[in-house]
């Protein structure tokens, strides 16, 4: 049969291009709610457009629509063409497209309309959470299945990463979604108090751990090495990262209780295991970046190339950032600040973007046979991006590190210096900073959604006969 | 540790811990044997997709170095600090359990530093404590933090039940003790639902009257049938003349202010559903040197000052 000799890109491209437009959606409304907090009228008095219902819309988009698409997208691509086989149960994958899809617009009607969990990253009801669940266990069989009908032995490096982000998502999701449903749209968590709430950070610690780290390195592991042209730094590296870094992110939860009502026991081993956390981190940026060793001119004249190591650049800074802001000592400091706000960002636009946007350049026009509409533009969205990412993450550190000092400031008498109303106040000009940084990165986010439509206008889809494998 | 069924998970929370922290020095160390020489690095053998290839260049030694680093302060950081189940650490340091806590010295180092300050004014009676410019000056701040998210940092109040503190109108009266009462100890203010008892036209009525007691009813008739049932039902603690009662918090209802909105429909809703207020205590929370002087604070303002 013909379609035994060539590649699934069909639901590759379905991803790949929900990847685009999620990433024009999700940012657009990170956009306004970083207007809201700077000019709070344009909350328009209308509930369903309030910054407290937007801003899960936004992570929700930004996360799990366009950072999801994507991981879909390259895991599907790269679990075949590295197992030399198409993908397993095509049936399947065509449902988690449409599934995953179907999540993501329940999700953008129901948010907005007030239903929520209250759960951090997992703020979308039980009926909803079944059918993330039934799309991820489909998810696991497909990726699984194409693994084990694989026709070389070794499992390729991306791999490993992409199966420990399907897999401990999987957990993460049962464990926290846990509720007792009371309506078809409100449901309780089964957890109470300082429980509930480690539970929670189990989950959403590991959501940044295993959603937004394993799954992008394992992006990273195939598209540096294909763009570069050059093997991977080291194998042993990668062992030794891949497991320690599986290991430990799963306790780093609790340096986001730090001095809570959670246990003193708890915090200190969260804190532990979050600075061991550094090294393992760091040795994925270590495989990616010097993966380049001996093609570092490439840089220069390639600007998927750049996206890319630019990511694993931020990849490291916001690594070696977590583990010190998790020391409970300058937590005391950055905890309920901007600083925080600063940090993921670092590492959402800086790390998980930029290396989706890279990622999807080296793939979109693989998957329909053309050469990119104009590779000026990539240029031109790096730039515009980059400039986006430095004033957002400048202006919320010190925005944060201003706070947390007013905050912590103390007059000869022993009352606090400043109200919080002042601090407000002075966080203001950085808001407005941080806003221009969004819309930066907005801006480079269309121009790729510009570029990506030209390239794919009136293209016919690429098929792509498998290889035999080298041995 | 009432959360876990047993006393046994000290040990499985231990074992899991140093065993973490076992496996990654294993890790690192299986992995750092037989060291090739630096660049000269070979690749694996392994290709997939026609040019993935792998080196196998030694683990870099500055980030080896690195995560001993980090492993050898994490069991240090678990001998000193409680972090191994039950284990207390050896420093015996804790957050906020007992003198010794890190809160509990907070705490004390405080009021060492700036208790003197409150007890000297805590000397002093409030009218005259009122009229010192450097008290007033911290009573401010400390009105501004902890007073002003309900009151507003004029102490004007704002809708919804969080009174004016600027004018003479006193729910609980205004005389210092009585001030000084309201903030240590709370206030709990409580109008029952009144829709059911007075039905749809008694509701109209009685909204009527009331309004009519600060010279505001367009209805004169509806006013007059809703006395007879304010004189049953309402004066026993708004009192006969609507006048209220400040032993209860009863308010005045004849002053044209209003705690929960002027409109007639604001007045209705009040009637109808009932309200609940509370003022928070702050006897334990601030201690009562500072409520003094905020009490002292909130009098001047009444004063005009």
């Amino acid at each position: 049969m013909a379609t035994q000799d060539t590649y699934n890109y069909s639901v590759v491209r379905q991803f790949s291009v929900m990847t685009i437009i999620w990433g024009v959606v999700g940012m657009l409304v990170g956009v306004l709610i970083a207007a809201q907090m700077a000019w709070p009228v344009l909350n328009f008095d209308t509930p369903w457009l309030t910054f407290s219902r937007l801003r899960p819309l936004h992570t929700n988009a930004v996360i799990f629509a366009f950072g999801g698409s994507a991981l879909f997208a390259t895991s599907y691509y790269v679990v075949q063409r590295t197992c030399h086989t198409r993908l397993f149960a095509p049936g399947l994958a065509a449902f988690t497209f449409w599934g995953w899809q179907l999540v993501i617009v329940l999700a953008a009607i129901s948010l907005p309309l007030g239903y929520t969990t209250s759960k951090e990253y997992a703020e979308l009801e039980w009926p909803i959470d079944i059918l993330i669940t039934l799309v991820w266990v489909s998810y696991a069989v497909v990726f699984f299945g194409t693994i084990f009908k694989r026709k070389v032995q070794h499992i390729y490096v991306a791999n490993w990463f992409f199966g420990a982000f399907i897999i401990t998502v999987a957990i993460l999701h049962l464990g926290n979604s846990a509720a007792l449903p009371v309506s078809f749209t409100k449901s309780y968590s089964v957890y109470s108090g300082a429980q509930d709430a480690m539970v929670q950070w189990w989950y959403g610690h590991n959501a940044v751990g295993f959603f937004l780290t394993a799954g992008f390195l394992g992006m990273m592991y195939y598209f540096i090495p294909k763009q570069a042209e050059r093997p991977v730094y080291s194998y042993r590296l990668s062992v030794v990262h891949f497991w320690a870094l599986v290991f430990t992110y799963i306790w780093a939860g609790p340096h986001h209780l730090h001095y809570t009502a959670l246990p003193d026991w708890t915090q200190s081993v969260g804190m532990v295991f979050s600075l061991i956390l550094l090294a393992p981190s760091w040795g994925g940026m270590i495989n990616g970046i010097m993966t380049l060793s001996g093609a570092w001119q490439k840089l220069r004249s390639d600007p998927i190339l750049r996206f890319l190591i630019v990511s694993v650049s931020f990849y490291g800074m916001s690594t070696f950032e977590g583990p010190m802001m998790s020391i409970k000592t300058v937590n005391a400091l950055s905890h309920y600040t901007d600083w925080t706000i600063g940090h993921v960002h670092s590492g959402a636009l800086g790390w998980v973007a930029l290396v989706s946007m890279g990622s999807m350049y080296y793939l979109i026009p693989r998957l329909f046979n053309r050469e990119i509409y104009s590779v000026k533009l990539i240029e031109v969205h790096f730039w515009v991006a980059t400039i986006g990412i430095i004033l957002y993450i400048t202006s919320m550190w010190v925005s944060g590190v201003m706070q947390g000092l007013m905050w912590r400031a103390v007059n000869p008498d022993g009352t606090l210096t400043y109200s919080f109303v002042e601090s407000v106040q002075a966080m203001h000009p950085f808001y407005i900073v941080r806003w221009l940084g969004g819309t930066f990165f907005l801006l480079g986010m269309l121009i790729m959604a510009y570029n990506v439509f030209k390239t794919i206008k009136g293209a016919t889809p690429a098929e792509a006969a498998i290889p035999a494998p080298a041995h | 540790m009432a959360d876990f069924t047993s006393n046994y998970w000290t040990w499985y929370i231990s074992a899991g811990v140093l065993g973490g922290i076992i496996f990654c020095f294993w890790l690192v160390l299986w992995q750092s044997k037989d060291r090739p020489e630096e660049g000269e690095a070979k690749p694996t053998g392994h290709v997939w997709d026609e040019n993935l290839e792998e080196l196998n260049n030694p683990l870099p030694k500055w980030w080896l170095n690195m995560f001993y680093i980090t492993l050898v302060f994490g069991i240090v950081y678990l001998i000193l600090y409680p972090g191994l189940g039950t284990w207390a650490g050896v420093l015996k340091w804790s957050s906020k359990d007992g003198p010794n806590s890190q809160y509990a010295r907070e705490i004390a180092r405080a009021d060492e530093q700036f208790g003197a300050i409150y007890a000297e004014y805590m000397k002093q009676d409030i009218p005259t404590l009122s009229q010192n410019p450097e008290a007033m000056k911290t009573a401010t701040r400390l009105f501004i933090n902890y007073c002003s998210v309900c009151h507003g940092s004029d102490a004007a109040g704002q809708p919804g039940g969080f009174p004016n503190l600027r004018d003479t109108d006193w729910l609980y009266g205004g005389k210092p003790a009585q001030i000084e009462q309201t903030i240590l100890d709370g206030r709990q203010g409580v109008m029952p639902a009144w829709g059911q008892v007075l039905g749809k036209d008694g509701l109209f009525n009685v909204t009527e009257y009331v309004l009519s007691l600060s010279g505001r009813s367009n209805n004169i008739n509806a006013a007059a049938e809703g006395k007879v049932k304010f004189q049953q039902l309402c004066s026993s603690c708004h009192g006969a003349d609507g006048k209220g009662n400040q032993a209860i918090g009863a308010p005045n209802l004849t002053d044209d202010i209003w705690l929960h909105g002027r409109s007639q429909k604001s007045v209705m809703a009040t009637i109808e559903k009932g309200r609940q207020g509370r003022m928070p205590d702050h006897r334990t929370f601030l201690g009562e040197d500072k409520v003094h002087l905020l009490a002292a604070y909130v009098y001047g303002l009444s004063q005009g000052r």
